[in-house]
C-alpha cells in the first residue's frame, strides 16, 4: 500500500515543478517543445530512480558527516552514463537538450530527494519514490512545453514524426513564448493557476 | 573566435552581462533566483559570493580539464570531477574565510554552501570547456557572467522588496508573481538582443 502512495504523491501532491518548487532551470530552459520537455523530464527520470536504489542501498554504509558529497558523486556518475546513452541512442534529443543535461547533477530535485528520502527509505519505496516524482516532473515539463510550442511555433509534438500546425498554416508565431520572457511569464501563470485551484477548491 | 584585443574583451564583457545574461537568458541558476531574493541584503550577498566562487571554480575547472583530464584521456568525466572541484573549492573557501576574514565570512558565509549547487556554476565552467575558451578568456567571461547573475538578482530583489506593498491577487502571492516579474525583466534584458554576438 506504502509503495503505491510513495509512487502517486509524486503526480500532485508533490509536484515538481508546480508544487514544489525545485528544479526551474532545465523547466525554464528545455520546454521550448513537448518532445524536448518529456526528454528532459525521461533523463532525470532515470537519474532519480537509480541514485535514489543506489543511496537507499547504501545508506548504512555511508558516514553521515560526507552525505552530501557522497550523494553529488552517485547522481554525478549516473548523470554521465544519461549523457553517453543519449548521445549513442538519441543524439538530436541530446542536441536540443545540450547544457542541461550535465546540469540534471545540480538540479535540486534529485539531491533532494536522496536527502529527504532515499536516505531514510526502503529501496522498493525509494524507488517507487523516484519513479513517482520522475514521471510527474517529466509530465509537467511536457505540458509547459506543450503550452509554449502551441503558442510560440504554432506546433502540436514538433519534433516528431507526428509533428502538425494547430491553427493552420497562416498562423504567425508568437515568438515571445518560446524565448525566456515567455517561459517566466508562462510557468508564472501556471503557478498562479494552481494557487487558485489551491484556494478555491483546498487540492 | 578568437579574443586578442581589449575590444574583444570589452564585448565579450557587455556580451556575458546584458545580451546573453545567465540568468535571464541561458536560465541558469533559477533556484537562488527566486530563492534568496527577498531582501536586498541577501541579494547582494548572494551576487558577490557567486562573483567570488564562479570565478575561482572556473580556473580551478579549466586547468584540472586542461591538465588532468585531457592528457589522460578521461573528458567523458567532466561533469562528475567539476562537481566535485566545485565542493571541494567551496569548503575549501568558507573554511578559508572564517579563519582569516571573519568580517567578510559574515556576510557571504551563509550563501557559500548553496553555491555549490547553484547550476550558474557549473554550467558557466562547462560552457568555458565547451568553447574551448583560453584560460584568460574563461576567466574574463566567468567573470563576467557573475555578475550579470550579480546584476539580474539585485535587479529583482529590488522589484520584489516593492511586493510587501502592493496589491497581488491572492493566488499569485510568493513564487507565481516573482516568475512572472522575472518575465518582465527578462523582457527588458531582450532589448539587448543581438547588440553583440558571441
Amino acid at each position: 500500500m506504502s509503495v503505491v502512495k510513495e509512487f502517486t504523491k509524486g503526480f500532485w501532491q508533490e509536484l515538481p515543478p508546480f508544487r514544489l518548487v525545485l528544479g526551474l532551470c532545465p523547466t525554464l530552459a528545455v520546454t521550448k517543445t513537448a518532445f524536448a520537455g518529456a526528454g528532459m523530464g525521461l533523463a532525470t527520470t532515470f537519474v532519480l530512480v537509480c541514485s535514489n536504489i543506489l543511496i537507499s542501498m547504501l545508506k548504512n554504509v555511508i558516514p553521515a558527516k560526507v552525505r552530501i558529497a557522497s550523494f553529488i558523486v552517485i547522481i554525478a556518475s549516473f548523470v554521465v552514463v544519461v549523457e553517453m546513452l543519449m548521445k549513442a541512442y538519441a543524439y538530436p534529443l541530446s542536441q536540443v537538450l545540450g547544457l542541461f543535461i550535465p546540469l540534471i547533477v545540480v538540479n535540486c530535485i534529485v539531491l533532494g530527494r536522496a536527502e529527504a528520502f532515499a536516505s531514510k527509505n526502503s529501496v522498493i519505496d525509494s524507488a517507487a519514490d523516484g519513479l513517482g516524482i520522475g514521471l510527474g516532473y517529466s509530465m509537467a515539463l511536457a505540458l509547459l512545453g506543450a503550452i509554449r510550442e502551441l503558442f510560440g511555433a504554432g506546433t502540436i509534438l514538433g519534433g516528431t514524426p507526428m509533428e502538425m500546425l494547430a491553427f493552420g498554416s497562416s498562423f504567425k508565431p508568437f515568438s515571445f513564448m518560446v524565448q525566456a520572457p515567455g517561459a517566466f511569464m508562462c510557468l508564472g501563470l501556471i503557478l498562479g493557476f494552481i494557487g487558485f485551484l489551491n484556494r478555491r477548491y483546498n487540492i | 573566435m578568437e579574443y586578442n584585443s581589449l575590444t574583444d574583451y570589452l564585448l565579450l564583457i557587455v556580451a556575458a552581462v546584458f545580451v546573453k545574461n545567465i540568468l535571464l537568458a541561458q536560465y541558469l541558476g533559477n533556484c537562488p533566483f527566486l530563492g534568496v531574493s527577498k531582501k536586498m541584503e541577501t541579494a547582494t550577498g548572494m551576487g558577490m559570493a557567486v562573483v567570488f566562487v564562479l570565478v575561482l571554480a572556473a580556473v580551478f575547472t579549466w586547468m584540472t580539464y586542461t591538465y588532468i583530464l585531457v592528457p589522460l584521456k578521461l573528458e567523458y568525466m567532466k561533469t562528475v570531477t567539476f562537481i566535485l572541484v566545485i565542493a571541494a573549492l567551496v569548503q575549501f573557501v568558507e573554511m578559508f574565510m572564517k579563519k582569516s576574514m571573519p568580517a567578510l565570512y559574515k556576510g557571504l558565509g551563509v550563501f557559500l554552501p548553496l553555491i555549490t549547487t547553484n547550476c550558474a556554476v557549473l554550467g558557466v565552467c562547462l560552457i568555458n570547456i565547451d568553447k574551448e575558451y583560453s584560460i584568460m578568456t574563461a576567466t574574463v567571461f566567468s567573470f563576467a557572467s557573475a555578475v550579470g547573475f550579480a546584476l539580474a538578482l539585485a535587479l529583482f530583489a529590488g522589484l520584489r522588496e516593492r511586493f510587501e506593498i502592493a496589491a497581488i491577487p491572492k493566488s499569485f502571492e510568493g513564487t507565481a508573481i516573482g516568475l512572472i516579474t522575472a518575465g518582465l525583466i527578462a523582457m527588458a534584458f531582450f532589448g539587448f538582443a543581438g547588440m553583440v554576438n558571441i
